[in-house]
């Protein structure tokens, strides 16, 4: 596999032409919106929550690279039945394995299919496409 | 989709364009672009964002500095009076270059810091500030400013700060379905309440040519001054403000084979003249107490603090070389190459490119849109082939969503592009469709 095609594995480009959680809700729910400055790409995200204070959902709206998107998309896949705890252990992780500059490889076992995004963490330039949705989710948690 | 007219192009660059042998003859002057890229050699098109520099350029620089290095305007010390003259004598070049006085050039860090400059010098001139003199140059409430919606953020943000500061209002231009500037519109938005117009002179996404002219008429019918932004024209046609007749312009050296850290604001004598300062501190005034100053005349009352000497010197080696090759040259092969880019692209099925149907001259620019495939994937792809090209809004958001995309991918050319590197970003378009479409 190629760099090229270990960045854009066909399971970034399917999450990106066809996203998950992709649609904002009209009901009241912790919520954020950034951007990427340098391309002008932004999330909109909202975290609904259970009866039992657990992610029931995240639902987002955005444009951007398929990486922008696929990982909102994944995230969104990720979070859905987690405690706040353990989706925070997970951003925490994901972060980490972003910036390292290809040295940390995603924990699979922790991450699931977030972990196709390991290849992100190379280019540097784009780990704030892959970062974006993640920003959000954490901000709208915060806001909470 | 039509493309500019073949005659325009013709009558814009009176020059020759560069034979294959002669722009491989100039690439060996730029160390840069003997470089690899991700296994490949480097094709780069992005010089639009900076260009690369020739040897010629990094030695002025560090014989400067390795001979002649001293503060300058300072110190009667021989090396302080050496670095001054050779200071004033780049400036000269610059003036020369644009077709203006060497009184009439400041030094700037770059194309954004002059235009805020003149921003601020007016902002000041409306507090009041450069006395009687100044008055002329005072916004209130009711007055205009004139920009266009296809402005790098440089040329606008400074703008909506001054009309915000002032209480003038800020107009502005729109674009057609194009992306041309509606000249019609204009000849609405221009009138008597208009004080200062600022349009590009090449649009840094559209790569086309303004009718600069008919709109610094229409702006001196009503005593507007006009500030030209150059930026991605100086670099790449032959540039001269008095026949454009414009008050101000800027330009960026690191856009025409010079360093970062330098630019320059040209500005009519008279004008400069009755400007208060921007920056304030050493080197720009006459005498001192402890409660007020009073100031140097123009170019020196605008440049406070420390000067970029080594980046000056670096610059005048830079339009040296330039205007060795010579700018209508330089013009013919970029329009030349311009045109391969626009064809090339605008034949691939699913890509637009912006602006294209644009009935103007351009320079050697394009960019594009690449229907479900995201700009940053599309730069991403030509990484990958060692191609260099820009992606992003460009610092033009406004323009992007006019025509309707919130980025684009640009590539951009300058004197030392081959034919075969556009083919190479035409190929490697083609090529990121296939990639990005595999298994939809």
């Amino acid at each position: 596999m190629s760099d090229l095609q270990g960045l854009y594995q066909e399971l970034i480009l399917d999450h990106s032409r066809t996203p998950h959680g992709y649609g904002l809700r009209g009901e009241i729910a912790a919520q954020s919106h950034q951007v990427n400055p340098t391309c002008g790409d932004e999330v909109t995200l909202q975290v609904h929550r259970a009866g039992d204070g657990s992610i029931e959902a995240i639902a987002w709206e955005g444009h951007g690279c398929a990486i922008s998107q696929a990982s909102a998309s994944l995230l969104a896949e990720l979070a859905e039945g987690l405690t706040v705890d353990d989706l925070e252990v997970r951003i925490a992780a994901f972060r980490e394995a972003m910036r390292s500059r290809g040295k940390i490889e995603p924990d699979e076992e922790l991450l699931g299919d977030v972990a196709a995004l390991g290849g992100v963490s190379r280019y540097v330039a784009r780990v704030k496409c892959a970062m974006l949705a993640w920003v959000a989710v954490e901000d709208a948690l915060h806001k909470a | 989709m039509s493309t500019a007219p073949e005659a325009d192009v013709i009558a814009l660059s009176s020059g020759r364009p560069l034979t294959e042998e002669e722009v491989q003859g100039l690439r060996r002057d730029f160390p840069m672009l003997q470089a690899e890229v991700n296994g490949h050699p480097l094709a780069y098109l992005d010089s639009g964002a900076t260009s690369q520099r020739p040897l010629a350029v990094l030695d002025a620089e560090r014989e400067f500095a390795t001979t002649l290095n001293a503060a300058v305007h300072r110190g009667a010390h021989t090396l302080a009076a050496e670095a001054t003259e050779v200071f004033e004598d780049a400036r000269a070049t610059v003036a020369r270059f644009v077709g203006a006085d060497e009184g009439e050039i400041v030094w700037t860090s770059n194309a954004t810091e002059a235009l805020n400059l003149i921003a601020y010098s007016i902002s000041n001139a409306s507090l009041g500030r450069g006395g009687s003199a100044a008055e002329r140059f005072r916004l209130r409430e009711g007055d205009e400013i004139v920009t266009t919606e296809m402005e790098h953020h440089a040329n606008l943000i400074p703008w909506q700060e001054l009309a915000a500061r002032t209480g003038a209002t800020l107009k502005v231009i729109p674009l057609d379905d194009d992306g041309a500037l509606r000249l019609d519109a204009a000849d609405e938005i221009i009138g008597e309440r208009t004080r200062i117009l600022a349009v590009t002179h090449v649009s840094n996404v559209l790569g086309v040519i303004n009718p600069v002219e008919q709109l610094v008429a229409s702006a001196h019918a009503v005593g507007a001054l006009v500030v030209l932004d150059a930026c991605q024209s100086a670099p790449h046609l032959p540039l001269d403000v008095r026949a454009l007749d414009v008050d101000f312009a800027v330009i960026s050296g690191h856009k025409m084979l010079g360093p970062t850290g330098i630019g320059a604001l040209y500005g009519r004598r008279e004008l400069l003249e009755a400007m208060p300062p921007f920056l304030t501190g050493g080197s720009m005034i006459t005498t001192v107490t402890t409660t007020e100053a009073a100031y140097l005349p123009p170019p020196q009352r605008f440049e406070a603090g420390t000067q970029r000497v080594s980046q000056a010197v670096a610059l005048a080696a830079a339009i040296d070389y330039l205007s060795g090759v010579g700018l209508a040259r330089i013009a013919a092969h970029e329009a030349e190459l311009g045109r391969r880019l626009v064809d090339g692209l605008t034949a691939i099925d699913g890509v637009r490119v912006l602006g294209a149907a644009i009935a103007l001259p351009r320079v050697g620019l394009a960019s594009f849109d690449v229907e479900g495939i995201h700009s940053h994937d599309v730069g991403q792809f030509l990484d990958d082939l060692g191609i260099a090209v820009r992606v992003g809004h460009h610092c033009a958001q406004p323009l992007h969503r006019r025509l309707g995309v919130t980025s684009s991918t640009r590539a951009s050319t300058y004197l030392y592009t081959t034919r075969a590197e556009v083919d190479a970003v035409i190929d490697g378009v083609s090529g990121a469709i296939d990639f990005f479409r595999r298994g939809a």
